[in-house]
C-alpha cells in the first residue's frame, strides 16, 4: 500500500505546517514533519516495507527536487553581475570553511564513539 | 517557424506540461552526463540542469512565473521528501546517538563558520546590505532559508538562490576536501555536507551510503533550527 504511505508523509507535512504556523516558529513545517514521523517510527519500532519503498523513491532523485527554486537565479541575473565576484568568493570560501570545520571538529570528537557492531 | 509549428508552440507554452517535462528531461540529461563523466562532481545533475533550463528559457523569452506554472509540481515534493528523510535517520538512530556529544559542538562549529565566513567576505568585496542579509542563510534549506532573510528584510528569491549554489558547491568540493583532510569517517563526511548544504548536500552523501546520509539529513535539520535561532540574535549584535 504505496498510496496509504505517500498520504501519510503528506499528512506529518501537514501537521507540521500546522504547528509551524501555530506556535509561530521559525523551522520549516516538513523539517517538524521529519521530527512527527520519526516520533511514530520510534514507537512503532520499525519501518513499513511500503513506507521503505516510498522514501526510497523520494530520496533516490531529492537533487531533482532543487531544480526548479535553482532555475530561479534568471530572476536575479541583474543583481549577480554586479556584485558576481563578492558573492562567489564568499559562497565558495564559506562553503570549503564550513565543511571543513565541520568534517574536523565531528571526526576529532566522534573518535570512539561509534556504536558497536 | 511555419504557422503550424507556431500554433502547436503557443498552446504547449501555455499548459503547464512543457515545463514540467522540461525540467525532468533537463535533469535526466544532467544524470546522464554525471554517469557518463564517472561522477565526476563538477558534472553535478542539477548544476546542469539549471544551466541547460536557463539557456532555454532565455532563448525562447519564457518568464520564470511561466516555467514555474509547471515546474511547481516538482518543487511541491520537497515537502513530502524532507518529511521522508525521518526513514534514513530511523534506521541509523543508534549509530546517531552515540555521537550526540559530538554532533552539538559539530553543529555550533559549522553553523557559525558558515554564517560568519560568508557575510564577512562579501561585505569586504562590496556587497551591498540586500546581498549580505540574503546570503548569510545560504547553508541552510531553502523553505526555511527565505524565511529567515524574509524576517530580517532581505529578498527571499535571491536567497534561494544563493542555497541551491551553496548547495552544489558542496556537493562539488565535498570529497576533494573529505581527502584532502584525510577524514574518511561517514559521519563526519555527511554530518559535513549536511551542515554545509543542506538537502543538495544530503542527496550527495546519500550516495555515499545511508550511514552518511542519515547524519547528513540531521544534520539539515539541526542547522536549519540553529541558523534560525542564531542568526537573528547575531544581526542585532551587528546592525
Amino acid at each position: 500500500m504505496v498510496i496509504r504511505f505517500l498520504a501519510l508523509l503528506l499528512l506529518c507535512q501537514l501537521a507540521g505546517e500546522s504547528i509551524t504556523l501555530r506556535l509561530g516558529l521559525p523551522v520549516p513545517g516538513p523539517v517538524i514533519g521529519m521530527v512527527i514521523l520519526f516520533a511514530g517510527l520510534m514507537i512503532k519500532r520499525g519501518v513499513p516495507a511500503a513506507l521503505g519503498q516510498v522514501s526510497n523513491s523520494l530520496l533516490q532523485h531529492l537533487s531533482l527536487l532543487f531544480v526548479p527554486a535553482g532555475v530561479g537565479v534568471m530572476l536575479h541575473a541583474g543583481k549577480l553581475a554586479d556584485q558576481w565576484l563578492a558573492v562567489v568568493v564568499a559562497l565558495v570560501v564559506s562553503a570549503v570553511a564550513t565543511m571543513a570545520v565541520t568534517a574536523l571538529v565531528m571526526s576529532r570528537l566522534g573518535r570512539g564513539t561509534e556504536a558497536k557492531p | 517557424m511555419s504557422s503550424g509549428l507556431r500554433d502547436i508552440w503557443v498552446y504547449l507554452s501555455a499548459s503547464p506540461l512543457l515545463h514540467l517535462t522540461l525540467t525532468l528531461l533537463a535533469y535526466v540529461l544532467g544524470d546522464w552526463l554525471y554517469e557518463r563523466s564517472g561522477r565526476l562532481p563538477l558534472f553535478n545533475p542539477v548544476l546542469i540542469a539549471v544551466l541547460v533550463l536557463v539557456a532555454l528559457l532565455s532563448i525562447t523569452g519564457t518568464d520564470y512565473a511561466t516555467y514555474f506554472e509547471g515546474a511547481q509540481f516538482v518543487h511541491f515534493l520537497l515537502g513530502p521528501a524532507t518529511v521522508a528523510l525521518a526513514v534514513p535517520l530511523y534506521r541509523q538512530f543508534d549509530k546517531v546517538r552515540h555521537s550526540a556529544l559530538a554532533l552539538g559542538v559539530s553543529l555550533a562549529a559549522g553553523s557559525l563558520t558558515a554564517m560568519l565566513t560568508a557575510v564577512a567576505v562579501a561585505a569586504a568585496l562590496g556587497a551591498d546590505r540586500d546581498t549580505l542579509i540574503s546570503l548569510a542563510p545560504k547553508s541552510v534549506t531553502a523553505p526555511v532559508a527565505m524565511g529567515i532573510t524574509e524576517k530580517l528584510g532581505g529578498l527571499p528569491s535571491l536567497t534561494a538562490v544563493l542555497v541551491i549554489m551553496t548547495g552544489v558547491l558542496g556537493a562539488v568540493l565535498g570529497s576533494w576536501i573529505f581527502s584532502l583532510l584525510r577524514i574518511k569517517d561517514p559521519r563526519a563526511q555527511g554530518f559535513a555536507l549536511g551542515v554545509t548544504s543542506h538537502g543538495i548536500g544530503t542527496a550527495r552523501a546519500l550516495q555515499l551510503g545511508e550511514l552518511a546520509g542519515a547524519f547528513s539529513a540531521l544534520a539539515m535539520g539541526l542547522n536549519a533550527l540553529a541558523t534560525a535561532l542564531l542568526l537573528p540574535l547575531l544581526y542585532r549584535l551587528v546592525s
